[in-house]
């Protein structure tokens, strides 16, 4: 689970994120302490200190003095509209890119993302972008 | 009680007949942070952690140790353990006389964890320790290195003859009681990949001189390996620093020191590259140990097999 590609804090991170955006730590919910991640990722506490700390910086968890840290509200949200950000860099600018290589016009795409969409168009999960 | 600075070496010099042990060592340990020291065979390790450790005299230079020079300074030396890679106990002590022994000179000693860790370990309290096996002798230094809570404390190559079930059992205790009773901890190894998340800051000592005194997490995704078509690979990696080359037909694997973004992962990807990230190992091996950049050669291969035991 963790590699060498990036900061091992930056994975915490990244893990605790997945976790908050797939509602497997719902808000107000408590995040293992940092001694509990080092232990289960074998890696230094003061590393696992940095990755919580990160997020709680970001405002996605908070702190309760002496008890622990917790998923804050509205947490799930902010993390889908970071995600939406990063998927026009990651995906969307790519993929223009490459369908312009290949001479796809606009409408080629569309009716290519249409017939790939798992999300059936009729129920118009695409309409509130 | 513990200062920020746990131990401070200036310009250490040490000479063993024409032999350059080391050579112009300046370095500072805070307190509470695990330490890699890491380095080849020879390259000065055991040295100079004698003499950080205050149990051996440097030829020239000056070292603290919270604030204090460590030489026959017992308030000090009972604030520090170390534990060599071959570690000498009286020839007819048993084990459980050593932890006794162990147990009266460390102020911070702790039974209850040497007892869980006699457990874990399996070890024969009430055998001679000249009868205990490689692994077992180790076992008693991990033991002894990690119920002592000294404030330093330095383990030299501690895991050998360990087999990985056991070493993984010393990574586990030595996280979870590093996390209950923080200090500051050096690791010297050959096996860094099996050390490196432990690891808050690594040193790298080659010929006696510090080659390396950076921040784990500023190694981590610092390198990455680009494979695929040569002619693509080399498009692709244009204006980063190789440091390390190999080739197989019209097919290339380059390592170069960059950070790539998610972007350039994507775009990576989408040029049907593979990218698979640099372990510490690797980066410690192919630049901090004078491997000439940009080599064709296969020296590096071979620093690794000596390297990965």
């Amino acid at each position: 689970m963790i590699d060498d590609s990036k900061p091992i804090f930056m994975q915490i991170a990244e893990l605790i994120e997945n976790d908050i955006f797939a509602g497997v730590l719902a808000e107000e919910a408590q995040v293992p302490s940092t001694n509990e991640f080092a232990a289960f990722y074998r890696i230094n506490p003061a590393t696992a200190a940095k990755g919580i700390n990160k997020l709680v910086e970001e405002g996605l968890l908070y702190k309760k003095r002496g008890i622990g840290m917790f998923v804050a509200q509205g947490a799930p949200e902010r993390l889908r509209q970071k995600r939406r950000q990063k998927f026009n860099d990651l995906y969307v600018q790519p993929l223009t890119a490459e369908a312009g290589k290949l001479g796809i016009g606009v409408e080629e795409l569309m009716d290519m993302i249409k017939s790939a969409h798992p999300l059936d168009s009729t129920h118009g999960g695409m309409s509130d972008v | 009680m513990s200062e920020k600075i746990a131990v401070s070496a200036q310009r250490l010099t040490k000479t063993f007949k024409d032999v350059k042990a080391l050579d112009d060592v300046t370095l500072q340990l805070e307190s509470n942070k695990i330490y890699g020291l890491l380095g080849r065979n020879g390259a000065g390790k055991t040295t100079l952690m004698s003499i950080l450790t205050g149990q051996g005299y440097p030829g020239s230079g000056e070292i603290e140790i919270f604030g204090h020079a460590p030489f026959e300074h017992d308030a000090t030396l009972s604030r520090i353990c170390f534990i060599r890679e071959s570690q000498k106990y009286p020839d007819e002590y048993k084990v459980f006389q050593a932890f006794k022994a162990a147990s009266l000179f460390f102020e911070n000693w702790n039974e209850a964890l040497a007892q869980e860790l006699i457990a874990d370990f399996n070890l024969p309290v009430k055998r001679k320790i000249k009868k205990l096996s490689r692994g077992q002798l180790s076992a008693v230094g991990v033991i002894i290195g990690l119920a002592s809570r000294a404030e330093v404390t330095f383990f030299d190559e501690p895991y050998l003859g360990l087999d990985a079930v056991a070493r993984q059992i010393f990574y586990d205790r030595l996280v979870e009681d590093f996390s209950l009773y923080p200090r500051t901890i050096v690791l010297s190894s050959h096996l860094i990949d099996e050390v490196a998340n432990l690891l808050e800051h690594v040193i790298i000592i080659d010929g006696g001189r510090i080659v390396m005194d950076s921040d784990a997490e500023s190694l981590q995704g610092a390198a990455v390996t680009v494979s695929g078509n040569s002619s693509t690979v080399h498009e692709f990696i244009e204006g980063y620093p190789v440091i390390h080359r190999d080739s197989l037909g019209t097919l290339a694997s380059i390592s170069i020191r960059a950070r790539l973004s998610e972007r350039q992962q994507t775009e990576a990807r989408e040029l049907g590259l593979d990218l698979s990230p640099v372990s510490l190992q690797q980066l410690v091996v192919r630049t901090a140990l004078g491997q000439p950049v940009q080599s064709e050669t296969t020296e590096g291969d071979e620093e690794a097999k000596q390297w990965s035991v």
